[in-house]
């Protein structure tokens, strides 16, 4: 008994380094954020109950941000999670230069948004090449940034991105799948389509689940590409969350912001209480 | 039948792998370009990109250097606290722990939208918006490592540790003499992760640093307005060549590193 409590304390003396910081930075100043949205005026003097939510709500840059994020999120999220499941199914069987492949998906990756923007540029930019090329096969679409089309390729490029990780952590999940279990549907005859859907796929639920909400959360990053591509006031279709919480950073609107990040918090709190709950179900059965 | 599928699934690959890859050849190869409209290939060759960049204006080069100074601070202190709470989680029990790392997995998970503004809170109640400390800072202490380490060591078992300690070994000898090189690649993955995170960061020093003549080469870069596409294009393959050479010596290590993010 004696032993454990040093070693409890030991145990924490190792935490400790890191605890400090992450307290201060993370923690502790999210308690301040949570007060600060139902507080107005500098420093917080006056206590407004709901009234910020009600504001953020009324606000019309924050439903053009919130729902290009939303929809942004519902088509970006599927095609990405089909495109490198396929993908991981391609590659799970090994064959002479699988390695390669992954590691050439991988790259987009590791690579600087910044070094990217070039070439976008370069190709759907005013006088890029497919702007050119379009532009002969009389389509005169112009620069994809200034207009509807910057939304289909901020999804690609979300999609060119996250591919390769995404199709990395399928690959984790389906070599965690015991190979005996389609031998011997195999053996009984069942073809590779059933037992894709019916071995598989339901093994893989927690999963496709875990791919989800990682996918989910760096649909959020993609403010990269659209900041670095359309600065911060970008055509109004790709009008990201933050983009808004950039712009009340500018004229430093702390009570704004905060209950922004409350509801983004809210949302991605209950992604990950599920993923909890999907993952325990999958551990059980 | 069987091959036909396995012809149509290797071009379907090949087409795929020039997509992920071609920004990048295509960066390279328009570094040399003296042209001034971009089409596929350079219509003329020169090398007028690559002398601006590390010759005529010293400060690319500068830009360069102090944003490898920076992500390098940030990995080596990221993965040294991320060591030594990794071992906290993974090998000692106390009240609340794993409560404590509900709170280090929640807040990995949570975008930059909700973190960045806890952070702002606590760097401007310290002074530190706009100075670099404000970069390194919340990434030092940023949960992700010290979720990825814990997974990493749990998977060490324990009788090695035991035998060692019977030993009369220390703490900090069996973590840093056993633990850290057993794990090797985990630790290593952390590292490159933690420096990739750092050396693309975007959001961050925009928002917490004024000037923008202080922006890390990752923001810098794209603030280059009317610059030939020899200089862009050369810009663009120094910003992506620390990356690019990690990824290529440390590919197994990144590979791992990812598998093990998963819950």
């Amino acid at each position: 008994m004696k032993l454990k409590t040093r070693y409890s304390l030991t145990g924490v003396g190792f935490i400790l380094p890191f605890l400090v910081g992450f307290a201060m930075l993370y923690l502790v100043p999210f308690v301040w954020s949570v007060q600060k949205t139902f507080t107005a005026g500098a420093g917080g003097a006056r206590f407004v109950g709901l009234w910020n939510y009600t504001d953020l709500f009324h606000s019309a840059a924050f439903r053009l941000a919130a729902g290009n994020t939303l929809r942004f999120i519902g088509v970006g999220v599927p095609l990405l999670m089909a495109l490198s499941f396929l993908l991981a199914l391609a590659l799970y069987r090994k064959f002479r230069g699988a390695s390669f492949f992954r590691s050439a998906f991988l790259l987009p990756m590791v690579l600087p948004v910044a070094a990217v923007v070039t070439v976008v540029q370069a190709f759907f930019g005013d006088g890029g090449l497919l702007v050119r090329l379009l532009d002969s096969l009389g389509l005169p679409l112009g620069s994809w940034m200034d207009s509807e089309l910057a939304f289909p390729l901020l999804i690609g490029l979300y999609i060119w991105k996250n591919c390769g990780y995404n199709m990395i952590l399928f690959l984790a999940g389906l070599s965690a799948i015991p190979k005996d279990y389609a031998d011997a549907a195999a053996c009984e005859g069942a073809s590779a389509g059933y037992i894709l859907r019916h071995i598989t796929l339901p093994m893989m639920v927690p999963n496709f689940f875990f791919v989800f909400v990682i996918s989910v959360i760096n649909a959020f990053k993609s403010f990269r590409e659209a900041y670095l591509l359309g600065g911060s006031m970008p055509h109004e279709s790709i009008y990201m969350l933050q983009h808004f919480m950039n712009n009340n950073f500018q004229n430093l609107n702390y009570p704004r912001l905060c209950t922004a990040a409350l509801l983004i918090f809210s949302v991605i709190f209950l992604l990950v209480l599920l993923l909890f709950r999907v993952k325990r179900k999958g551990e059980v059965t | 039948m069987r091959k036909r599928t396995s012809v149509t699934k290797g071009i379907g690959l090949f087409l795929l792998a020039a997509i992920a890859l071609g920004p990048m050849l295509y960066t390279f190869i328009n570094s040399f370009s003296g042209s001034t409209a971009y089409g596929l290939l350079p219509t003329t060759w020169s090398l007028q990109g690559w002398k601006e960049v590390f010759w005529n204006r010293p400060h690319y080069l500068a830009k360069f250097w102090n944003s490898l100074g920076l992500a390098v601070v940030i990995a080596l202190g990221q993965t040294l606290l991320s060591c030594l709470a990794g071992y906290g989680f993974s090998r000692f029990s106390f009240r609340g722990k794993e409560a404590l790392f509900f709170l280090v997995i929640l807040l990995m998970m949570m975008p930059y939208q909700v973190t960045l503004v806890s952070n702002y809170l606590m760097l401007d109640q310290l002074g530190l918006v706009g100075s670099r400390w404000a970069l390194i800072l919340p990434a030092v202490f940023s949960p992700f490592g010290v979720f990825l380490l814990r997974q990493v060591f749990d998977t060490c078992p324990n009788d090695i540790l035991e035998a060692a300690r019977l030993d009369g070994a220390g703490n900090f000898r069996i973590l840093f003499g056993i633990l850290v090189p057993r794990c090797r690649a985990g630790v290593i993955s952390l590292g490159i992760l933690s420096f990739i995170d750092a050396w693309n960061m975007v959001e961050q020093p925009i928002v917490y640093l004024r000037s923008e003549y202080d922006y890390p080469l990752s923001v810098f870069l794209t603030r280059m307005n009317g610059q030939s596409i020899g200089v862009l294009c050369t810009c663009g393959v120094l910003a992506a060549l620390p990356v690019v050479l990690l990824f290529l010596y440390y590919d197994q290590e990144l590979t791992e590193g990812v598998t093990l993010t998963q819950l």
